[in-house]
């Protein structure tokens, strides 16, 4: 029981917020695409052991929500907003360009393993499109330009970790 | 004036010694000498209605709440998911503290148990934030047991979403809370009553900007509240302005300006070169209006909206100019509620996709003009048959976009000047 063993305080937290163990489903899954990078079998049986239900029930939570990534992704898991505030900003084309400048299609992932790209539902920043989340963290008021050399930071900081 | 957004006035007022100097809980201070009825009577007093788009009285809300059920309960809907909608994210960000004292306030007089605040799953950062300020309010007596000695005790916690736009519908949002799948119910019972609420019990869902407001109408009184604004529509409200306009942001203005002050006065104009086309007042579920000059000087309010064929809802307001194909911005937002209907009834979940199928054939430059007045069936079809507001919402972006921009539609369709360039 990796998770529960890992990250037990994190877990009893959030356990102790509910007075039914079910309503800890949500936490308890993030914390699996944390772990692993998706929502993987091993951690959605892991999840059912700890709330006590079947384990197609927390599959089928899983599938509902988009933020539960139903396979892996890369490094940085890039979530451009094209809904249409942000596409009157130029969120469509920005999205096309970045696809193009890493190579990838529409869910795709690089080659290096690194980047992921998809298109999102509303992020709740349209003032300030093109914007994109990457791993929790948004970015804002972007370009070509900042997304470069923002790629350029994150790759140096991989290649930095390994070496 | 500035109720909700403060930070303007008061700098770092996020932080707890910055919000106490400022009369910080002080709001909840007064609730509490009180009894639990007279902090509703004095919400009700306020005019105050949900921020959230419905627009219903917050303290008529309250009331409905029986004070015999023993346990009873307060959420918060931090679900900010609706294209043009990015006011609750500033409000948790800049002045986390007031909306933590409002929900006190509001479990305080429905005597509730625990507040719980749920958060779109990508406010996640911000949820780490809200986290630490909730601690402070138990470190300092102001949430846990035995609040401010009034024998009262109350849990605060935060909890978050996953992506799923019908989360911030108020009962797919306790389903969610209840490690449900996020869809509608079934009303009655309403969430109020018995058997309708999280976990079965009486529960208040309140909107973020609402119960910011609370702590004012707390410390100020609730006449004075009533005073702001206009008849009908009371205190301020943030307008989230986006698209088209050289100033895109935020802007918390007294209920009664009107869009040529918010996309004039504070927007800055139109972009150089071009001339304002049309304007989503409540974000991409309401209905879209041209931009006129009727338009632009109707105050931005629940009574006035009606009377140009829209609503103020949300105040989420788009603006498109005259570079803008309205088909175009008919197709975009209905790929949106394509996405985010849960499946639950069918005329939304079916109705969305071949919505979506014909937009997609008009924009190719393959359809009969017929098929315009099809979609406009469909989505006049799905109104009011279903179980939540997605159904209706969904169906308002076709509507009300034929209704007054046909021109935009025929021009795609065969024959149309731009049915040979396709998408």
């Amino acid at each position: 029981m990796a998770l529960a063993e890992k990250y037990a305080d994190r877990i009893e937290k959030h356990l102790a917020k509910y007075p039914d163990k079910r309503s800890a489903v949500m936490p308890l899954l993030h914390i699996v695409q944390e772990e692993y990078g998706w929502v993987s079998p091993e951690g959605i049986r892991e999840v059912a052991d700890i709330i006590e239900i079947d384990a197609t029930q927390v599959k089928s939570i899983a599938g509902f929500y988009t933020m539960y990534s139903e396979k892996p992704k890369g490094k940085f898991w890039l979530q451009v907003c094209t809904d249409m505030p942000c596409a009157l900003n130029g969120a469509d084309e920005f999205h096309k360009e970045l696809k193009a400048y890493l190579e990838v299609e529409e869910g795709g992932t690089s080659e290096d393993g690194m980047f992921t790209v998809e298109h999102v539902m509303c992020l709740a920043a349209c003032d300030k499109a093109p914007m994109l989340q990457c791993n929790f963290h948004y970015y804002e008021k972007l370009d070509m330009d900042k997304m470069k050399a923002l790629i350029e930071q994150w790759r140096n900081e991989v290649n930095d970790a390994v070496s | 004036m500035h109720i909700i957004f403060r930070e303007k006035d008061i700098p770092n007022i996020h932080e707890f010694d910055v919000y106490m100097k400022n009369d910080g809980y002080a709001g909840l201070k007064k609730a509490v000498s009180q009894k639990p009825a007279e902090v509703v009577d004095e919400v009700k007093a306020s005019g105050l209605r949900g921020r959230g788009g419905a627009g219903f009285p917050t303290g008529v809300k309250w009331s409905f709440i029986p004070q015999n059920e023993p346990v009873k309960y307060v959420a918060v809907n931090a679900d900010e998911s609706e294209p043009g909608t990015f006011k609750d994210r500033q409000i948790m960000e800049n002045n986390p503290h007031q909306l933590i004292e409002g929900a006190l306030i509001c479990a305080y007089a429905i005597q509730a148990k625990a507040v719980y605040i749920y958060l779109r799953g990508e406010f996640w950062e911000l949820a780490q934030e809200l986290d630490k300020h909730i601690d402070e309010a138990y470190e300092n007596g102001f949430a846990g047991k035995n609040i401010l000695d009034s024998g009262w005790d109350c849990d605060v916690y935060t909890h978050l979403g996953a992506g799923a736009y019908i989360c911030g519908e108020e009962s797919a949002l306790l389903n969610s809370l209840e490690g449900k799948l996020g869809q509608p119910r079934v009303r009655p019972p309403f969430p109020a009553q018995k058997g309708g609420g999280l976990y079965s019990e009486p529960t208040v869902v309140n909107n973020v900007e609402t119960l910011a407001n609370v702590p004012w109408i707390m410390r100020e009184g609730g006449d004075a509240f009533k005073k702001i604004g206009t008849e009908q529509s009371a205190g301020t409200k943030v307008f989230c302005l986006s698209g088209h306009v050289k100033n895109q942001g935020n802007y918390e203005l007294e209920f009664g300006a009107t869009f040529r002050e918010l996309l004039y006065d504070h927007g800055g104009g139109p972009l150089d070169g071009h001339e304002f086309k049309a304007v989503l007042p409540s974000g991409a579920s309401g209905p879209i209006v041209p931009l006129t000059d009727e338009v632009l000087d109707t105050p931005m309010t629940y009574e006035d909206t009606p009377k140009i064929d829209t609503i103020i809802g949300s105040a989420s307001v788009i603006v498109m100019d005259d570079s803008t194909d309205i088909m175009w911005v008919a197709s975009k937002v209905t790929k949106f509620f394509k996405h985010e209907s849960c499946g639950k009834c069918t005329p939304c979940r079916e109705g969305t996709y071949w919505l979506d199928k014909v937009l997609d054939r008009i924009m190719s430059g393959e359809a009969e003009e017929s098929d315009i007045d099809l979609i406009d069936n469909v989505a006049k079809n799905m109104q009011g048959t279903t179980l939540c507001a997605l159904g209706d919402f969904a169906a308002n972006p076709i509507i009300y976009t034929i209704k007054h921009f046909p021109e935009d539609f025929k021009k795609h369709v065969k024959g149309g000047e731009l049915a040979a360039a396709g998408d």
